[in-house]
């Protein structure tokens, strides 16, 4: 890309956010999740940017080209205003054991990560995103994901941003025939927060969803998954688990799509929340779009409270009714935390919620 | 001193009366057997005295230990020493069992004033108890319940209880759904923890599991009353006659003889 051509790209980006604007509650994308206090924050004197930007050559052929925002403002936000390109690159074949980290903290302002991963035919990574920051602040974030035939990529997003953050990440992923992925999502943080993954499977992909977020006091947090089923003998398993508890909201959309010809797709969705007071608020929905007809999808969602007979069950063996609310509150995250691979994250995961749970009952 | 005396105890669940007016002296040492068809009370006594909230105590008093039961919450009676072992086990997924247990164990140990034990001590605490109940180490490391047959619930609660070392232990139909091996290593299990200190009540619909745990005293409940008190003799002559004999109408019964 010539400094023209990215200039080019920006400037198409940045016209089409402003045809597209900031989505209101009108978009049925965005009917659960107000995106006004950001476009508060962001949205007044926004001029076509014309900073240079960090993007090795050999990344130039992928940026841009997964992630589309035609459709998407804040795609489009990201597209006109990155700065650099956090850029991945595993060769075919090469196995890269240590998970890669990619560490995103924010500097208390307006930003716009962009990540490019690509990974060729037969290799194997595992990539760790984290974000975080302190005080109020927005982060934008687009990461686009290109997993070429019979790689496995094990991607995790670790959302830990400051509690009065704004945070829109949105994940495109294509991947390749017979590629083995998964994306897990753990929502921490943020006072408003929305996630995407989005994943277009190819011939025998196999491809995991899983998605943990914890809402607590005011916080809103706007989990949309799209899972499109492009071609046949593809597989998907998607697992999202909520916890909710304040006046916290939260969101699953979990879209399905499987085209005319992807027959023998094999698909399942699941979205699991724990409501653990009388004023949080969950809308769950389940989006499945099927044209081929010798398919196997599967979807279902619960809402629940954490269970009374379990509680008395271990009350009666000498735990402390507030201490027994934590463990079972924490026993329902467990599973997904359990699917965890990398040992140290797993490990973190599990003292931050620990803490979590403790601090909200004492 | 008694350890636990109930006097003219009743509980409902919503607008229905179920226990009617319970009275009963344990002391220290003894074996009490609760019999009963089904929907006499039985249960709803085991679960009054353990302290679920489903029931709302109506009328009548509960001492245990010259304490006022009836005010204490759940954990505090367990730390006090009552453990209930429950009819129906509850599948815990996601809390393990060796967790579970600790947690338990060190929160009543905290409330006794003793320290908690480390991981080495409970291991070798857990592991000698285990033997008693011919139990599989691996369910240690299995979630509470969670996958377990019918018979491994029933042994996970008693062998509970043995880590646990209560005062006072209610069994709650631990015999329903055993085979006869596993009712053997289950009683076993219990009788290997009666003392001169420690107290049981054992809750069944029928005799059978009273040939391995000798109760000192049987009860009879109907209707939410006791309708008969004696001794283990008692159960003999229940086995012969029936509920029928004592004038009871138990439903099992009466289908068994259609």
């Amino acid at each position: 890309m010539t400094a023209v051509a990215e200039q080019g790209l920006r400037e198409t980006a940045f016209q089409r956010f402003l045809e597209l604007g900031f989505p209101t509650t009108h978009d049925e994308d965005w009917r659960f999740t107000n995106v006004a206090p950001i476009a508060r924050l962001v949205g007044h004197a926004l001029a076509c940017p014309s900073h240079a930007v960090n993007c090795p050559l050999e990344a130039q052929p992928y940026l841009a080209k997964y992630a589309p925002f035609q459709n998407h403002a804040f795609v489009a936000l990201n597209t006109a205003f990155f700065h650099d390109v956090t850029y991945i690159h595993i060769p075919r074949g090469q196995i890269v054991g240590e998970p890669i980290q990619i560490a995103y903290d924010s500097p208390s302002a307006t930003t716009h990560p962009r990540t490019l991963i690509v990974v060729g035919p037969d290799a194997h990574c595992t990539i760790v995103e984290t974000y975080s920051g302190a005080g109020a602040y927005f982060t934008n974030a687009v990461t686009e994901i290109v997993a070429g035939s019979g790689s496995v990529v094990d991607h995790y997003k670790v959302q830990l941003e400051s509690s009065s953050a704004f945070h829109v990440g949105v994940m495109f992923a294509s991947l390749g025939r017979s590629a083995n992925f998964s994306a897990t999502c753990i929502s921490l943080g943020g006072a408003l927060v929305r996630n995407e993954v989005s994943a277009v499977l190819s011939e025998g992909t196999d491809a995991t969803l899983n998605g943990l977020y914890l809402v607590n006091g005011t916080q809103h947090v706007d989990n949309h998954t799209s899972i499109d089923h492009a071609q046949p003998h593809g597989a998907s398993r998607e697992l999202y688990k909520g916890i909710l508890d304040g006046q916290a909201s939260a969101v699953f959309n979990g879209r399905i799509i499987v085209r005319k010809d992807a027959q023998k797709t094999d698909s399942k969705q699941t979205n699991k929340n724990l409501v653990l007071s009388d004023e949080a608020v969950i809308d769950t929905k389940p989006e499945l779009q099927i044209f081929a007809d010798d398919v196997r999808c599967t979807h279902g969602a619960t809402i629940g409270q954490l269970d009374a007979e379990s509680l008395f069950y271990l009350q009666s063996r000498g735990i402390g009714k507030q201490d027994a609310r934590s463990l079972l509150t924490y026993a329902f995250a467990q599973d997904i935390i359990d699917r965890i691979k990398v040992q140290s994250l797993k490990d973190s995961l599990e003292r931050i919620l620990f803490e979590k749970f403790h601090e909200r009952d004492h | 001193m008694a350890l636990l005396e109930i006097k003219d105890l009743h509980a409902a669940v919503g607008d229905r009366e179920i226990l009617k007016g319970i009275s009963l002296t344990i002391n220290p040492g003894e074996v009490h057997a609760i019999m009963g068809p089904n929907g006499s009370g039985k249960s709803t006594l085991a679960q009054v005295l353990a302290g679920r909230d489903l029931y709302v105590v109506t009328g009548g008093q509960v001492i245990y230990d010259g304490k006022d039961l009836l005010a204490m919450t759940p954990e505090d009676r367990a730390r006090e020493g009552i453990f209930l072992a429950f009819q129906y086990p509850v599948e815990i997924p996601g809390v393990s069992n060796m967790y579970f247990l600790k947690a338990a164990l060190n929160a009543i140990r905290k409330h006794r004033g003793l320290a908690e034990l480390d991981a080495m001590d409970f291991i070798s605490l857990v592991q000698d108890r285990m033997k008693l109940l011919e139990m599989d180490q691996e369910l240690l490391n299995r979630a509470v319940n969670t996958g377990f047959s019918g018979g491994e619930k029933k042994r996970n609660e008693i062998f509970q209880m043995a880590v646990l070392e209560p005062r006072l232990a209610i069994l709650d139909e631990t015999d329903s759904g055993l085979d006869i091996d596993a009712l053997r290593t289950v009683a076993a299990g219990v009788n290997a923890l009666r003392s001169p200190q420690r107290a049981m009540i054992v809750v069944t619909h029928y005799q059978r599991l009273l040939n391995y745990i000798v109760p000192d005293y049987v009860h009879v409940l109907a209707e939410g009353r006791i309708v008969k008190s004696g001794g283990k003799e008692l159960a003999l002559e229940l086995e012969e006659s029936g509920y029928a004999g004592l004038g009871i109408v138990d439903e099992e019964e009466a289908v068994g003889k259609l």
